[in-house]
């Protein structure tokens, strides 16, 4: 029980939070170096909150089509040469640490959005592309077959019947993206994105331990509901059709 | 009318079917049997082009298949798959009305059309239209697959065993649904199954397959009577397998309470016996009377049909 509201109660929390930051100050006040600044005001936290938010949002939902689109045709008879070219771009995006992809991107797309949205982009593929291509390819190969056999078109097959079937592995995938977004978007304020990485930067230069505070719990509670929110929704998804949750 | 002419797959330089000939007339039901990996299930798939053949056609009353669209071509032939394949993340009303919604039927039609369905196959659509497949048990999955493929009034049907996973008595019952609508609407059977005693019960005609080959094709009282070669003695020779079963079992131990009427059997007797006696009577219990007893005493101690089908069934 006390599982079930977590989410809906930290989720009041960040927005009561958002509304009206100044109900928080007498938590932050003992962690402030200077009394006049316990809550971040040289932007509002709502704009940054939002403003980190169209930033994962801008990195991510490509990364999640690419990634599934990817493994959908890899994972049908006529891609599955692909593979091997699929792994390698996805694997690139890995390994190459966002603070990197900032670095090398900032030169070609200069200082603000557009870098970050990059580095998460490429970060975010390699867990959405892998989970999504387990979930296509371990359909269970009897009801695929029967949705041929009953004369759906490969389009029908696709929506109604692979795409439901896989969508709990693809949610699982889009979650961890999702996560490592949320966190990973902090960093773009060191190249003038704006996120919630602003509050901890300014934090950090003026050694102010209640902006750190603010910049990080509210990114890390962010995470925690968005991260509670996908897991319900596949965890009902998984519960009809009968297979194990995860 | 369907004519199998010829037909091949190759698989990795071996013939896992091999020139088979067939003629299906319409209406009739026509029953593959053979063993496991013989190609049943690989010719079957030919016909609705799942699988491409690579040698030999398919006409359905005249018309090669290779000419018609393939889609078209799948929603007029019913199709129950070996593990009657439904799809999980729909109701057991949704899997029915899959091919009636392909085809575009109106709402109200393919509502009705789901509840009729259901019912012929002894499956409450208020209880079990609503459940998840998961939520069946293998048999009732199995005839939601059957109820499925029929759904949509197809005029073939391909059926891979389709009963394999009912119990003797389910599966009569599934066998008489499927002879009533097949007559209904005039349907072209043709069905795979591993077990002989079904095949003859349902058969307009028999085909047996050994190792990708048809190895004699008939009516079933000819393949009983004049089996092609040993390979088709021996399927036959399986089938009495229950009785022979059944003759070792004798019937004192599965005694129950009960009565019945008509002559008594002795309770030193098998359950081989006891089922000649009921099939010669037309009776679904026999009284058990030892000698002791006066023989018009009433009899309380009886020996039913249900438990003989029941202990004849393969563990
Ligand atoms: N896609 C495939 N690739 C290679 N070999 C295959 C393929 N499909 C089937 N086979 C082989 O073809 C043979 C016939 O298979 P098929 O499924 O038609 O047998 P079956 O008679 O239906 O057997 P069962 O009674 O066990 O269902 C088998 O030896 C099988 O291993
Ligand atoms: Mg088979």
């Amino acid at each position: 029980m006390m599982g079930r509201l977590f989410p809906w109660v930290l989720g009041a929390m960040i927005v009561l939070f958002l509304a009206m930051p100044q109900l928080f100050a007498p938590l932050l006040r003992p962690f402030a170096s200077n009394p006049d600044q316990v809550i971040y005001d040289r932007a509002s936290l709502m704009a940054l909150t939002s403003a980190h938010l169209l930033l994962v949002a801008m990195g991510i939902v490509p990364a999640a089509l690419l990634a599934i689109v990817m493994a959908a045709f890899v994972s049908r008879p006529g891609g599955a040469d692909f593979l091997p070219l699929s792994r390698v771009i996805v694997n690139i995006g890995q390994t190459v640490p966002p603070v990197a992809v900032l670095a090398l991107t900032v030169p070609m797309l200069g200082f603000g959005t557009w870098p970050t949205v990059c580095a998460l982009f490429l970060y975010g593929l390699l867990p959405i592309f892998e989970n999504a291509l387990a979930g296509f390819s371990t359909l269970p190969q009897s009801v695929v077959t029967s949705a041929r056999a009953m004369g759906m078109t490969s389009a029908q097959i696709f929506w109604r019947v692979e795409l439901p079937l896989a969508a709990p592995l693809v949610l699982d995938g889009l979650r961890l993206a999702l996560v490592i977004a949320l966190s990973t978007a902090t960093i773009g304020s060191t190249v003038a994105a704006r996120s919630l990485g602003e509050v901890i930067i300014a934090g950090l230069t003026v050694n102010n331990q209640a902006y750190l505070l603010q910049g990080g719990v509210l990114t890390a509670a962010l995470a925690l509901v968005l991260h509670a929110a996908l897991q319900g929704l596949t965890n009902r998804m998984r519960r009809k059709t009968g297979r194990p949750l995860a | 009318m369907i004519e199998i002419k010829g037909l091949s797959k190759i698989y990795n330089g071996e013939r896992v079917v091999d020139h088979a000939d067939m003629q299906l007339e319409t209406g009739t039901i026509t029953v593959i049997v053979g063993t496991s990996g013989s190609g049943k299930s690989t010719l079957l798939r030919m016909i609705n082009r799942l699988i491409d053949a690579d040698e030999g056609t398919v006409l359905i009353d005249g018309q090669d298949t290779r000419d018609m669209g393939l889609d078209a071509l799948r929603r007029r032939i019913g199709y129950v798959i070996q593990d009657h394949g439904l799809f999980p993340h729909w109701t057991v009303a949704r899997n029915v009305a899959t091919v009636p919604k392909l085809l575009g039927w109106s709402a109200p039609d393919i509502k009705a059309r789901v509840r009729e369905m259901l019912e012929t196959f002894q499956l409450d659509p208020d209880r079990y239209g609503p459940r998840f497949p998961h939520e069946l048990s293998g048999g009732q999955a199995q005839r939601v697959g059957v109820a499925r493929a029929l759904a949509a009034r197809p005029d073939m049907l391909l059926m891979d065993e389709p009963f394999g996973a009912l119990d003797p008595v389910i599966r009569a019952q599934a066998q008489d649904e499927l002879r009533t609508v097949q007559k209904q609407f005039g349907a072209t059977v043709l069905m795979v199954t591993h077990d002989m005693a079904e095949a003859l019960s349902l058969g307009d005609k028999i085909a047996v397959m050994n190792a990708g080959k048809i190895v004699q094709i008939g009516p079933p009282e000819e393949i009983v009577t004049r089996p092609a070669n040993p390979f088709v003695r021996s399927l036959i020779a399986a089938t009495d397998r229950p009785f022979r079963r059944l003759a070792l079992i004798g019937l004192e131990d599965h005694i129950v309470s009960g009565t019945a009427q008509g002559p008594a059997i002795a309770p030193d007797a098998s359950l081989a016996d006891a089922l000649s006696q009921m099939i010669w009577s037309g009776r679904d219990a026999l009284p058990v009377v030892d000698a002791q007893t006066a023989p018009d005493a009433p009899a309380h101690k009886i020996i039913t049909l249900r438990d003989v089908l029941r202990l004849g069934q393969a563990q």
